[in-house]
């Protein structure tokens, strides 16, 4: 390496200012092209889901210019919106998702709580065991989880597969690991000096929790939020397996086994259908978008 | 502990016995409390997590009808069948080439993000993170339209250049292709924010000091950038391998597993064989076969957590 500089560096010497600065613009204009060219790779999709959404079922078969709309409609956008099916599933998500991030939250608080502050036996085992609870996919899960509850539907008469709630029990266990982590995270940052503080003057460690640890960690508790409702909301395969009338069905699910009739494609309400379940993510994303990385990157910088 | 309790002992209490009993309440009470409040947290791991990941292998020990033991007779029987060799080799040719293009993307593109101004970032980061906030199952849906053989986009575009039809989704080796394609533009944005986030914590006086040597921008991303962001490429790679390796909402949705099982993956053909076949205990042999490579690549991000849990 450093012969490989005197060569270099010698004669370009008297230049370098120049060619740096030369260097640096050039090197400026090639990652906005570069950049631009991911971002249109990136935007692709959705845009042509946008783009779609707004032509007739005529147009779309037509075969023109599909990147062109030349008769704009909002007809698919009316159809979907007014359909019962199509509300029934929105609502179901909707229920799915703010039940689950609660019963997330309830769980993961207080736990990320006691394994960062109070040491226990066992309590780094168990924030071992959490972590590697969220490494365990949905995939490998699905098939023992719907006999389980085949089986306690057959024992006990309650009948959880086929209803929407049954979700409940479910989707917490790809939430509340994660959750946990990023949360012990947050509160494992939280000065000592704080906690302390605030027993001395008297707290029990339910106030230091809510009165100190809470506030504090809100940044934390935000992205831990954000990451349960959006994982929630996306889930598809655990909906796929354990619901199947169409009144049970969740947005993802129900987009994909209703609007797909055998091999008719209804193009239009599909994308318009998918749009519409991509908006509460991309709205939220919109909004908090520094909490969103923030939560992203705990996962694997914090700890 | 001791020293939080401790304090409130001296605190709460002046005479020796006060503080003696009122310190032995406090450590009563705070391990009570400490139980209950992780106590949710291990009910549900335990029931709903580590349970079923033993009754799987209690399953997969039985015959279609779950009357009889039949012990590795699932294992022999998929061993024996072609399908399964073939699902086995598309799961490690779609994880690993999946995995590494998303790598390589991420790296690339968090490079070019991070050379531009720094207001100018935020817009770049909040478009670039699109695919990633986007419901697979969604976003997949509009890739499937894409592909579309008739009306498709992609063809229509290409059609200008004279590249004649492509069956994205019907000839086996585009099909792998798209899938991984698919796969690539939802994962890619997860290591560019990754990626992103340690090269700011890079000190800039490294790379001025290189500058100063005279290295060129490879040597000063062979020398500098990569052996800084070692720890977070190991880590987000394998945690990467993980997901993939388990996929499924892709390949579900833009090929079923199609055509002639040629992009099955183990996830699609456990749910195909377990749920769709009804024959729950070979499905849940197809999802075991998961385990061994998850539990290589958890191993190793656990050994990588641990020891930057030591060094904070």
């Amino acid at each position: 390496m450093s012969t490989m500089t005197v060569d270099k560096g010698a004669p370009t010497r008297k230049v370098k200012y120049g060619s740096m600065s030369r260097d640096r613009a050039w090197a400026l204009r090639w990652s906005y092209f570069f950049l631009t060219l991911f971002a249109i790779f990136s935007l692709v999709p959705p845009i042509y889901m946008l783009i779609t959404s707004l032509k007739s079922s005529a147009e779309i078969s037509a075969a023109t210019n599909p990147w062109w709309v030349f008769h704009p409609t909002l007809s698919n956008y009316i159809e979907l919106l007014t359909s019962n099916q199509f509300l029934t599933f929105f609502r179901n998500s909707a229920f799915v998702s703010i039940f689950v991030v609660t019963i997330t939250m309830l769980i993961s608080v207080p736990a990320a709580f006691a394994l960062a502050r109070m040491r226990f036996w066992g309590s780094a085992t168990l924030a071992t065991g959490v972590f590697l609870t969220y490494l365990i996919p949905d995939s490998l899960l699905f098939i023992p989880l719907f006999k389980m509850f085949a089986v306690i539907g057959d024992w006990t008469g309650i009948q959880l597969i086929n209803r929407w709630y049954v979700l409940l029990f479910i989707y917490p266990t790809l939430t509340v690991p994660f959750c946990t982590w990023i949360m012990m995270g947050y509160f494992a940052s939280i000065p000592k000096e704080l906690d302390e503080a605030a027993i001395i003057d008297g707290a029990s460690w339910f106030q230091t929790l809510t009165r100190i640890f809470i506030p504090v960690a809100l940044p934390g508790l935000i992205a831990a939020t954000i990451f349960a409702f959006t994982v929630s909301w996306a889930q598809f395969l655990y909906p796929l397996v354990f619901t199947t009338s169409t009144d049970q069905l969740v947005l993802p699910v129900g987009i994909i086994t209703t609007l797909i009739k055998g091999d008719v494609f209804n193009w239009g309400q599909i994308m318009t259908g998918a749009l519409l379940g991509a908006a509460p993510p991309l709205i939220i994303y919109a909004f908090l978008m520094d909490y969103y990385i923030a939560g992203l990157t705990a996962g694997a910088t914090k700890g | 502990m001791a020293d939080v309790a401790f304090q409130q002992g001296r605190v709460a209490g002046i005479g020796s016995k006060r503080k003696r009993s009122s310190l032995r309440a406090a450590l009563k009470r705070k391990s009570a409390a400490a139980f209950l409040m992780t106590l949710p947290l291990i009910l549900l791991i335990s029931i709903l997590v580590l349970y079923p990941a033993f009754y799987s292998l209690h399953l997969a020990t039985l015959n279609k009808s779950m009357s009889r033991f039949v012990g590795l007779g699932n294992f022999e029987f998929l061993f024996k069948r072609e399908t399964f060799w073939l699902v086995v080799r598309q799961s490690c040719i779609f994880a690993i080439s999946a995995v590494i293009f998303k790598a390589l993307i991420g790296f690339i593109v968090a490079h070019f993000v991070h050379n531009v101004p720094a207001k100018g970032q935020r817009k770049w980061r909040g478009m670039l993170l699109v695919p990633w906030v986007i419901p697979p199952a969604m976003s997949t849906l509009a890739w499937l339209w894409l592909f579309d053989p008739s009306y498709s986009a992609f063809n229509y575009t290409l059609s200008f250049f004279g590249i004649g039809p492509i069956a994205w989704t019907g000839d086996p080796d585009w099909a792998r292709f798209s899938v991984i394609l698919v796969n690539v533009w939802y994962g890619a944005p997860f290591f560019m924010i990754m990626y992103l986030a340690s090269l700011k914590s890079v000190p800039e006086q490294l790379y001025e000091a290189a500058a100063i040597d005279g290295a060129n921008w490879w040597q000063r991303i062979w020398y500098v950038t990569l052996p800084m962001m070692r720890n977070i490429i190991a880590i987000t790679t394998l945690f990467s391998l993980i997901v993939t390796f388990a996929n499924f909402d892709i390949v579900r949705i833009l090929t079923a597993g199609g055509p002639l099982d040629h992009t099955h993956i183990f996830a699609t053909w456990a749910f195909r064989v377990g749920i769709e076949g009804s024959d729950i205990p070979l499905g849940a042999s197809v999802s075991l076969f998961m385990v061994p490579i998850l539990a290589i690549a958890a191993i190793f991000i656990l050994r990588d957590v641990n020891k930057r849990g030591n060094e904070a």
